[in-house]
């Protein structure tokens, strides 16, 4: 199976990046090149076979809840590039229908 | 001899007995850094005042009898460590005017020991690679010969090592980013079972796979780093409750009786005849040293490299969804084509439909590598394998290769999928004097254990002492 130009555009949409149509020309090409090198994995044996999420094998891991220092409005904001009464400014999510 | 030249171990020594000054050791690195770096490019940023500021209170404190672990020793980082107030990049444009307000859980560790920072390392961007070519600050070149790739993607950290700009460095590893470059190199890196090391404040690239490590002149320095690094940390859930050992209290021990296992598909997968010459020679070694070499039967390291793509691009792409240049950082046009690249694939195997196909099934054939180690961990001690394929390509080497880092790093990305410990050592140079690694993996929490395999060796052939000389990195000037 391979992957047509207009799942690139697609993937890309999904991953939220711009990408231009000579770079989606690439991308084809690229993925396609890796998708098929990791279609190895189709001759092992997976008959009951349990997939690995933790390597070391942790569990719903718990700490006490306790009060700790945290960073202050002004420190989580400092690297924001823009900002407006102590909150990070954004774009327009919705478009202006009025 | 400089000061910048000594191991860590050596510092601490000369520092203790008041042979010298922090500030002078700083001094020294700084020196070299000036005088190297030109050709090296090994740093993103170099913190020159702050590094001799801390020098001196350093000073202050031992004078004062203050004994903090590695007290007025200067290290390098790379530069995904988040440094509270010092730009932090990861080698992303992305990231190029980020300054944390924190310090990623290692960091405020190796400053709670007391050291110095000298500045933050080159590396691929957001580590992705084995080359440094993919960083948005220029590529970092091998002090061994600068036409050379240091590897990646802890490239900066390796060459700072390498070159003496430092007396120790930081990295992470995900599959090969301490250890391939810690062979390109010439180095002592030591990549940590996942877990022992906590990852937060770590840029992170692929989460179930991380894993911060030390890369030093020599495999006591490594003990000695990984003693401050290692441990349980509150704010990463999946660090290990377990005791941290004292590292450096078997380094020395007797190897008589060893079960070292080698494997022949990994030899196969070496592409240059000075590495398996090399590698062979070591196991010579070894069985003076009274070790027994057994060979195993392990799976085809091409199946790790499938896992890996597949695991690690899923990742990336979730890891990097986060970069939206609203809190911090600049938006997604800045990401690099590598991140692109990745982010793309791992969007794919994770979208409704080709979940199973892709990540389901490589979770599947994760649980089939680890049972394949604990398989012949239960026949030898330790396995004993080339790092890297070959040693050190020419800068250049990865450019429209999207496979380039999964290959050179396919020998170490099988015990990264499964969570191991493993450490890179010099074993010697190839033809071109070029300096081959040596990989020791063992079991989850083995560190003391390879540690001390390490050691034995080292000692043995003596190979860290061979160091590049400025005559070398001048001479591949010329030649360039």
């Amino acid at each position: 199976m391979s992957l047509q130009l207009d799942q690139i555009k697609k993937i890309a949409k999904l991953a939220n990046l711009p990408v231009t149509d000579k770079e989606a020309a690439k991308l084809e090409e690229e993925l396609n090149e890796t998708l098929k090198f990791v279609q190895n994995l189709d001759q092992v044996d997976l008959k009951n076979i349990e997939p690995t999420y933790q390597v070391t094998g942790l569990f719903n891991v718990m700490r006490p809840d306790t009060v700790a220092t945290s960073l202050t409005s002004s420190q989580a904001l400092a690297n924001a590039p823009a900002k407006e009464d102590g909150y990070f400014k954004v774009k327009a999510v919705f478009k202006d229908e009025s | 001899m400089n000061l910048n030249d000594l191991s860590l171990k050596q510092t601490l020594e000369g520092l203790k007995g008041k042979k010298f000054s922090s500030q002078e050791v700083t001094q020294d690195c700084l020196t070299q850094i000036e005088a190297v770096e030109g050709s090296i490019k090994a740093f993103v940023t170099v913190l020159k005042d702050e590094a001799l500021k801390q020098a001196k209170d350093a000073d202050e404190q031992i004078a004062k009898g203050e004994k903090a672990a590695l007290l007025g020793i200067p290290i390098s980082m790379k530069d995904n460590f988040c440094t509270q107030g010092v730009r932090t990049t990861a080698s992303s444009k992305v990231l190029d005017n980020f300054i944390p307000p924190y310090d990623a859980t290692v960091v405020s560790k190796l400053k709670k020991s007391g050291i110095v920072i000298l500045g933050k390392t080159n590396m691929d961007a957001w580590a992705h690679g084995s080359s440094t070519e993919t960083s948005d600050y220029g590529t970092t070149k091998n002090p061994w010969n600068v036409s050379h790739l240091p590897g990646g993607s802890s490239g900066g950290s390796a060459a700072s090592v390498a070159a003496s700009e430092t007396i120790a460095s930081i990295g992470s590893e995900t599959a090969g980013s301490i250890r391939q470059p810690a062979a390109w190199c010439g180095v002592v890196g030591l990549k940590p079972t996942y877990g022992r090391v906590s990852r937060y404040g770590v840029v992170a690239m692929a989460s179930s796979l991380d894993s911060p490590g030390p890369l030093t002149k020599t495999v006591e320095d490594a003990a000695l780093m990984l003693q401050v690094l290692a441990g349980q940390d509150l704010y990463d859930a999946t660090t290990y409750p377990k005791e941290v050992p004292d590292y450096s209290k078997d380094l020395s021990k007797s190897i008589e009786g060893l079960r070292i296992g080698i494997s022949d598909d990994y030899f196969d997968a070496i592409t240059d005849p000075d590495v398996k010459l090399k590698i062979e020679d070591a196991l010579k070694v070894y069985e003076k040293l009274g070790a027994k070499i057994k060979k195993i039967k392990l799976l085809d390291p091409k199946y790790s490299i499938a896992v890996y793509t597949i695991l690690q691009r899923a990742e990336v792409s979730s890891n990097l969804a986060r970069y939206d240049g609203i809190r911090y950082g600049a938006e997604r046009d800045k990401l690099g084509s590598e991140a692109k690249r990745r982010i793309m694939l791992g969007t794919y195997v994770l979208s409704a439909g080709y979940y199973d196909e892709y990540y389901g099934k490589a979770q599947k054939v994760r649980t089939v590598i680890v049972e394949n180690f604990k398989q012949a961990f239960q026949e030898v001690d330790v396995i004993i394998c080339p790092t890297s394929p070959s040693t050190a390509l020419k800068v250049g080497a990865s450019a429209d290769n999207p496979m380039f880092g999964e290959m050179a790093d396919m020998l170490v990305e099988p015990s990264s999928i499964a969570g191991l410990a493993g450490i890179n050592i010099p074993c010697g140079f190839d033809s071109k004097g070029l300096p081959v690694g040596l990989q020791i993996v063992g079991p989850q929490f083995s560190e003391s254990l390879i540690l001390n395999v390490a050691f034995k060796y080292e000692q043995e052939t003596q190979w860290y002492k061979e160091r590049p000389s400025f005559a070398k990195v001048s001479e591949g000037q010329a030649q360039k």
